[in-house]
């Protein structure tokens, strides 16, 4: 076990915490229990991830820490220490969309934008565990995201066009 | 009003050892959190009394899951996540799997822990019925060593529970010899996701020659901790199963609990939904006979 960095009787000052956020490293000095959300829309720029409740219910802040689906409101920073971040501005590679976001547009799976972030990764996380869900484990895995525009059907037939594309790719190989 | 992060200090010890130590040092000062998913909810509302808070997620010490051969012992830091996708709780305990797969969405799941949800202790909590049903103990550490104690003794009454200031919980204990009974779990809220329950039972029966042999019931958000039908569970203990033995229970269990009216629900339709519930139960275990059904 790796000593305490932060003393116990340490005051309320700032410190230093280290993440890897979309694939760089980065050192940002903050109050402890500042939010891993606030985080990433203040210090980094990244505002791809939306605060909605701020209180986890809407999913609108999710973000990918360690390659889990999280609420990003919910996260005190000193908790993503070390940790891996991926936001919604990591899952292009450059002008390269990936299949969900490709799919996102051609389904008309975005209108405001607002939980387009959050449901796009909440998406890619369920991808992740399973690669061709059924419209049951589509709607369970976006459950914690909330969109007050589209209804969501065309949210879950993008899901299912992303899952589609990845099953083409993968045996195209 | 937004919490201003300036006026909080948080510590991550990195070890179990070391968060107990910081707990004894001054016992109550510490506030423990872990995936966040309620104290982060008081804190941006502004509403969290402690200023000092330690962080207990991903402690390794508690989140492990030990099969034992009389028991399985889940750390308390393990996640929802972890409950649902266990090879072995998920198909024996599949209460508790169940109860976990209901507590709120996906990222919370990944992020609530099963001992954040016992100390939060809301009368609501969709696992708890699951624990109290299955004789679940808790083992509670604190630098003056490990105690264990039965789940029906540890929640007194409204947020009420027995834990010392100095105390976590290390691990909930599922004794495995109910894994032969028929179990039976439902929530019913306003809807199946991101709803906190109107009503949540936990039940677990084994009929052997047509005659109720055990019976168990244990039902959430009617009373300010999860309670055990005690009264309608001896009732029905021995009889044997009938359509009257159906409308017994559904009587007994409504006049055995005494709900409150809330914002969630009303006291007439959470007895009402209760007895509904009981009965719905007794015919699972009756078209059963034995061992255990989803």
């Amino acid at each position: 076990m790796p000593p305490p960095e932060h003393p116990p009787s340490g005051n309320r000052a700032k410190c230093d915490v280290s993440l890897t956020v979309n694939g760089e490293l980065k050192t940002v000095r903050v109050y402890p229990m500042e939010r891993l959300l606030d985080t990433l829309r203040e210090q980094l720029g990244l505002t791809g991830a939306k605060e909605g409740c701020g209180e986890g219910e809407c999913g609108s802040c999710s973000v990918l820490m360690n390659g889990m689906l999280v609420n990003s409101c919910l996260i005190p920073i000193l908790q993503a220490k070390n940790a891996n971040v991926v936001t919604i501005e990591g899952l292009a590679s450059g002008a390269q969309l990936s299949h969900l976001q490709e799919a996102f547009l051609r389904f008309g799976g975005a209108q405001c934008g607002i939980c387009t972030p959050g449901m796009i990764l909440a998406a890619s996380h369920l991808l992740k565990k399973k690669p061709e869900p059924t419209l049951e484990e589509i709607r369970e895995g976006l459950s914690g995201n909330l969109c007050r525009c589209t209804g969501y059907i065309q949210i879950f037939e993008a899901v299912v066009e992303a899952s589609r594309l990845a099953t083409t790719s993968r045996s195209a190989r | 009003m937004r919490s201003d992060p300036a006026n909080y200090q948080l510590v991550a010890p990195g070890s179990l050892q070391a968060v107990v130590s910081l707990l004894a040092e001054d016992p109550g000062a510490w506030m423990p959190i872990a995936g966040g998913t309620d104290v982060m909810v008081q804190y941006a509302a502004g509403k969290l009394p402690a200023r000092k808070l330690v962080s207990i997620w991903n402690l390794p010490e508690l989140r492990r899951i030990e099969v034992l051969p009389d028991e399985i012992q889940i750390g308390a830091g393990c996640t929802y996540t972890n409950l649902r996708e266990h090879a072995v709780l998920q198909p024996e305990f599949s209460l508790l799997a169940s109860a976990a797969s209901w507590t709120g969405g996906i990222a919370n799941q990944n992020r609530g822990t099963l001992g954040g949800n016992i100390v939060n202790a809301s009368p609501a909590a969709d696992s708890l019925p699951a624990l109290l049903v299955s004789d679940a103990a808790l083992i509670l550490i604190s630098v003056r060593g490990e105690r264990r104690l039965p789940y029906a003794d540890f929640h007194t009454s409204y947020k009420k529970m027995k834990l010392a200031p100095d105390e976590l919980i290390r691990a909930v204990c599922l004794p495995r010899r109910f894994s032969e009974y028929v179990a039976y779990t439902r929530k019913v809220g306003a809807r199946n996701a991101q709803a906190i329950s109107k009503v949540c039972i936990a039940a677990l029966g084994r009929v052997a020659g047509g005659v109720v042999d055990d019976i168990r019931i244990a039902v959430g958000s009617v009373a300010p901790v999860p309670v055990r039908l005690v009264k309608t569970e001896q009732l029905l203990k021995g009889k044997r199963y009938d359509s009257s033995l159906l409308v017994m229970a559904k009587q007994a269990a409504t006049a055995e609990i005494q709900p409150i009216d809330d914002i969630r629900s009303t006291a007439k339709y959470r007895a009402a939904v209760t007895g509904n519930l009981v009965a719905e139960f007794l015919d699972k275990l009756g078209a059963s006979g034995h061992g255990q059904t989803a």
